[in-house]
């Protein structure tokens, strides 16, 4: 038996820009077991619901993550619009589905850009990268913003994108498609990259449905789960099949999200052909009351929303558990028994939003 | 177990391809039309009533009803737009353009020529049966 020795990681670490703890039990060079602790920024989402009112507090709701502001967004309105008994109208519907899955492709392809610096492939991670660029662009033309989106609203979307904007957009991503399997490929064929990714991280189904891992992490221990599938926005009329794998390591999570990247772009273009052409919002009046449970899959996972109103202008409850948080325990499933120099890598392929976990 | 050099290809390309980067002081970087870049005032339109200021999250916006002025601190602005939505004279718009860093926050201030209405005169007869009464 070697020597035991617990070395602290993080918070402040390079491969993370953001703060996370966690004290390694090593012996040698291997993990024993990972401990980890959050709460370095806690902002204090839920006392913010005193002093913004229900309408105000979109907009801090689209503030909880800057990858996922436009679906953190729409969840929070779909919420309300369910207390307050709103129909959405359709076209609304289906431009937040085509802007969420945009908010994807973009996270994904930050994600591997992240990976591969994680690796040391720096010109991969810039390819990466440039790919995101254009997808920004994009949500700059459509929606002014190219981080925080502020298109939601209580009732549908603020902006509408004519016809000509969204046959723009499918041209393009037409265009990127073809870019995009060029840099992917690399990412599943080449030498380097696999001898980091396979085999390393191992979470087998059961391990993960007993952690509560969510979204990609779970679909690459072979389980079917996707909050998509439940039909909110457009995507009861969009046919698509849930990407799992059966590797359960490091490459299988990179191949699910690649495999995701190009089902956001076919599910762009199904949007664009079937979009009807009605209202973009409702009018709202008065006040909500009532309570809402809204589960939406977002780039990183599942998202968890509860709101509870009490016929105020100010919420009584607003909680959110961000898929980050639900994937930690998987996280420390997947860091025992792994060599310490995987210990960032292993930390990145849950795709990790501290922020968006403290809230 | 996988290809030797795949990036081969793609790093050739890169030697013989533009910069994917934009020249930026050399080239002017071009604003999309819907770009939400900085809250601007009509302020011959504006009527005073405050809502931009009570609607807006961060309280950025000031509405001085007496002293006839508007005044946003564009430090504190999120540029969500939540005040251009909800202005009834739709005198707010948002527009391209930055606010440049500065070393304190300080605010702009834009007078409003706005005149409210006089109260209106009582009509002549009231104003007679009054008097007698």
């Amino acid at each position: 038996m070697g020597n035991r020795s617990v070395v602290p990681f993080g918070p402040q670490h390079p491969v993370l820009p953001e703060p996370i703890h966690l004290d390694l039990v090593l012996e040698d060079e291997k993990v024993l077991a990972a401990i980890p602790s959050i709460g370095f920024i806690h902002r204090g989402l839920e006392s913010l619901t005193n002093k913004k009112d229900f309408n105000e507090m979109v907009y801090v709701a689209e503030r909880i993550c800057g990858i996922c502001s436009f679906m953190h967004g729409m969840s929070y309105c779909m919420a309300l619009e369910d207390i307050m008994n709103i129909e959405v109208p359709r076209r609304a519907d289906y431009l937040r589905t085509i802007w969420g899955e945009m908010s994807r492709l973009h996270s994904h392809l930050l994600w591997l850009g992240l990976l591969a610096d994680g690796f040391g492939f720096e010109a991969l991670f810039m390819h990466s990268w440039r790919l995101r660029e254009k997808i920004l662009d994009m949500f700059e033309v459509s929606t002014g913003g190219r981080v925080i989106f502020s298109v939601n609203t209580i009732g549908g979307v603020l902006k509408d994108m004519p016809a000509d904007m969204l046959n723009d957009f499918v041209r393009q991503l037409d265009e990127m498609e073809k870019e995009i399997r060029e840099t992917t490929a690399i990412f599943l064929d080449d030498y380097t990259v696999k001898s980091r990714l396979v085999d390393v991280g191992i979470i087998t189904g059961e391990d993960a449905i007993r952690r509560g891992a969510v979204g990609p992490m779970m679909r690459a221990s072979g389980i079917n789960v996707d909050m998509r599938k439940n039909g909110y926005g457009a995507y009861n009329d969009i046919d698509f099949e849930v990407i799992t794998s059966n590797k359960c390591d490091s490459y299988a999570r990179c191949e699910v999200r690649i495999g995701e990247i190009f089902q956001s772009i076919d599910i762009i273009r199904q949007c664009v052909a079937k979009i009807p052409d009605t209202e973009i919002n409702t009018k709202v009046t008065g006040m909500p009351n009532g309570e809402s449970i809204i589960r939406v899959e977002q780039p990183r996972g599942e998202a968890f929303y509860h709101v509870r109103a009490n016929g105020t202008k100010f919420l009584d409850r607003f909680r959110v558990r961000t898929p980050t948080f639900a994937n930690i325990p998987a996280l420390t499933q997947t860091l025992q028994g792994c060599q310490y120099g995987d210990v960032p890598l292993l930390v990145l392929t849950i795709d990790p939003c501290i922020s968006c976990t403290e809230r | 177990m996988g290809q030797f050099l795949p990036f081969t290809k793609q790093a050739l390309k890169n030697l013989f391809s533009k910069p994917a980067t934009t020249q930026y002081p050399f080239v002017e970087r071009v604003y999309p039309e819907r770009t939400r870049g900085h809250v601007d005032i009509k302020n011959d339109d504006c009527i005073l009533c405050g809502m931009c200021m009570r609607s807006c999250p961060p309280g950025a916006i000031k509405v001085d009803r007496a002293g006839k002025s508007w005044s946003i601190n564009r430090f504190d602005c999120i540029q969500c737009g939540y005040c251009v939505e909800k202005c009834p004279k739709k005198c707010l718009s948002i527009t391209a353009g930055y606010q440049e860093p500065g070393p304190e926050k300080f605010s702009y201030k834009v007078e409003v020529p706005y005149e409210p209405p006089k109260p209106a005169a009582k009509p002549a007869n009231i104003a007679a049966a009054t008097k007698e009464g």
